[in-house]
């Protein structure tokens, strides 16, 4: 941090600057003129708000991406598919059982189990051969969204947020200040609260199991070696299904997620597996941190288009996958 | 950076294997030209001259991936913009249409969709291989996404319709014949110009940077304008095959360049076979049976008419599984497995 601001001051300033002016734009109340110009604080601080949430949403899906691919080099274009079959067992679950936290469970397991499948029948036979993993994952995902579209049908589902999620919380943060002095404060979704926490704690979790434990050295040293990990009497294979059932299984989780705070229909599992190559293009391929951020990121591009310019919002994502591309083709916080 | 994972021997296939079959390469040109004798004009129109559209999208991904060893699926949204430049460009049924005579509009639709074919190939050659695949199909969907819910420019999700297909020397070129014809030969034209810039200087040098840029870079190729050139011929043939594809349906909408959309284009073109110039057009052909037949097969067999995509996920599947190089690469394997065995008896084969 302090070697950053003194090899590049100049940038340091303008970012603190940027930190400043999106704290202020936060929590002050807006002047009027400012109110008139860039319109209500509130939906600044909902486009805001569903921004980071839904970099939440997106970081789930995109942290196992990026994880696989870090590792093993595979590029599992059927990380959709998966993310949809979790929250379509996750929907089953919880509208036969009626619990919510279950079918984050079977999510999990079917999509682990999935990714298992995946890994010692498909990734195993053709490794280091990038087109060939590329189209047969896009064959799997061809067939899986029609066998899920022949189960589950064309319709869209929600899955029920439970009671003790429901309903709306008051934030702390000053939307308006009214003539009478009164000050309104933004109420907003508690599930999407709850939610994003969720994936932070899974974020965190995630970085010490990578940098605390054993298990996250062998991964680690996976990602930088993995010839020499293997020469060295480490049982890769087991380690490479291990990871994809993980990755897969966040996917999978992920998809209970979206099912509760958006829907599950055809389709979500192109928008969703878009979502995440965007996201790690832009955070950086096999960096978690990188997912983080690029999440955050996009979520954010897309909340705030879709509030101030709503035919133009994927222009937004777009134009900063590009920039990205243009000034730092391998991402912002690539591993390598 | 081995993308398309080959025997090398092919760099060298093309050239050598179109004057090598010039008696079936006859024979189909023949039967392709007298077809509209036999031939109903459903068959001529929804498989025939939709097989050569899809064939011609396909091709331009071919010539990228075959001989520039850059998977680009961003072809079916150049095709796209070509369509939707031309329609707005030119006669069209919403109250915005800019009413341009067709031939301006569409050499116009044609033109600056080949400054944004260089423009993608300018973003995508920054990158290799399988993070290519990934940002072309990134600008795939954002420009699906786009399309879909921008009104004021290209009218949302219904699309612009009531196109004309123009009528030029007294002949309706909607009409079956004509359009199979009109297909046909810019097909066959499209056919050609690859095989003949796959034995130019440009498509050698294309082929080299594909094998192995590096050398190439310290023989003084300039690499990535080499790789945006192909971009920029392979926009080209995409856009031809898009303004084919308006004119055939008399409009355009975002679901004919979906996602799925870009993807089908992918599996027409692996399923041919990247090897060749013809493959695309062979599995435009194959695409275009099971998409119209499968319906009626599945229903005869007694499952769902609906799960047609199943079928051709599961068919592409199989082909990518047990031949890389597709549907020619089984053609050809099956060829030289004849010749080994005849120079085995005489005692030679190499292992």
């Amino acid at each position: 941090m302090t070697k950053f601001i003194e090899r590049n001051p100049l940038w340091a300033l303008i970012l603190l600057v940027a930190l400043a002016f999106a704290l202020w734009l936060v929590f002050a109340s807006w002047p009027q003129g400012f109110e008139d110009v860039f319109g209500k604080k509130k939906l600044f601080l909902n486009a805001v708000l569903n921004g980071i949430t839904l970099g939440g949403l997106y970081f789930l899906v995109a942290s196992g991406f990026t994880l696989i691919f870090g590792l093993m080099r595979n590029v599992n274009l059927a990380h959709g598919s998966i993310y949809l079959l979790g929250g379509y067992f996750g929907y089953l679950t919880s509208d036969a059982t009626g619990s919510w936290l279950l079918a984050f469970v079977v999510a999990f397991i079917v999509a682990a189990a999935l990714g298992v499948v995946l890994q010692v029948v498909v990734f195993r036979r053709m490794e280091g051969q990038d087109l060939r993993q590329t189209l047969v994952t896009i064959g799997i995902s061809i067939v899986l969204a029609d066998l899920m579209l022949w189960w589950f049908g064309g319709n869209s589902y929600q899955i029920q947020t439970p009671a003790w999620l429901r309903g709306p919380i008051e934030l702390p943060l000053v939307t308006a200040v009214r003539s009478s002095g009164e000050v309104v404060y933004l109420t907003y979704p508690i599930v999407r609260l709850v939610i994003f926490l969720a994936s932070v704690v899974i974020a965190f979790l995630m970085w010490l199991a990578l940098n605390r434990t054993r298990i996250g050295m062998i991964v680690r040293a996976g990602v930088d070696d993995r010839e020499m990990l293997a020469a060295m009497g480490v049982p890769i294979q087991l380690v490479f299904v291990v990871v994809f059932a993980f990755g897969a299984g966040l996917a999978g989780m992920a998809g209970v997620v979206g099912g509760t705070f958006q829907s599950l229909s055809p389709g979500e599992d192109t928008r969703f597996l878009l979502a995440s190559l965007i996201v790690v293009i832009v955070g950086g391929m096999g960096s978690i941190t990188g997912a983080a951020l690029g999440a955050v990121i996009i979520g954010l591009a897309e909340q705030i288009g879709l509030a101030y310019f709503p035919t133009y919002a994927i222009v937004l994502t777009f134009l900063i996958m590009v920039l990205v591309l243009a000034l730092r083709p391998q991402g912002l916080l690539a591993a390598r | 950076m081995a993308l398309v994972e080959r025997p090398p021997r092919t760099a060298t296939a093309a050239p050598a294997w179109t004057p090598s079959v010039n008696p079936a390469f006859a024979l189909v040109a023949i039967i392709l030209v007298f077809l509209p004798a036999v031939a109903s004009d459903f068959v001529l129109v929804q498989i025939f001259a939709w097989s050569y559209m899809l064939g011609i999208i396909a091709l331009s991904l071919m010539f990228l991936a075959g001989y520039g060893g850059m998977v680009s699926l961003a072809q079916i949204t150049l095709a796209g913009l070509a369509g939707y430049l031309m329609a707005i460009l030119g006669v069209n049924g919403q109250p915005g249409g800019l009413g341009w005579p067709w031939g301006i509009a569409t050499l116009v639709a044609i033109l600056v969709t080949m400054v944004f074919g260089a423009i993608v190939g300018a973003l995508a050659v920054r990158t290799e291989g399988i993070y290519m695949i990934m940002i072309t199909l990134a600008i795939a969907a954002a420009f699906f996404y786009f399309t879909n819910e921008n009104y004021a420019i290209f009218n949302g999700h219904t699309g612009i319709n009531a196109i004309p297909t123009p009528h030029v020397f007294g002949v309706d070129w909607h009409a079956p014949v004509p359009f199979y014809f009109l297909t046909l030969v810019i097909a066959g034209l499209c056919w050609a110009a690859v095989s003949y810039i796959s034995r130019t200087p440009f498509g050698l040098a294309l082929q080299g940077l594909r094998d192995n840029p590096r050398r190439m870079a310290a023989l003084g190729f300039n690499v990535n304008a080499h790789r945006i050139a192909a971009y920029v011929f392979a926009a080209f043939l995409a856009a031809l095959g898009g303004v084919l594809l308006v004119w055939s349906y008399g409009e355009i909408a975002p679901g004919t360049i979906s996602v799925s959309a870009a993807i089908d284009i992918l599996v027409i073109a692996v399923v041919g076979g990247l090897g060749n110039p013809i493959g695309p057009f062979i599995g435009a052909l194959i695409y275009a049976l099971l998409k119209t037949f499968a319906l009626d097969f599945l229903v005869a067999v007694g499952l769902d008419g609906n799960r047609y995509r199943l079928l051709i996920g599961l068919g592409f599947l199989v082909i990518v599984f047990w031949s890389p190089d597709g549907v020619i690469g089984l053609w050809e394997r099956w060829r030289r497995r004849g010749e080994t065995s005849q120079r085995r008896q005489g005692g030679g084969g190499h292992g």
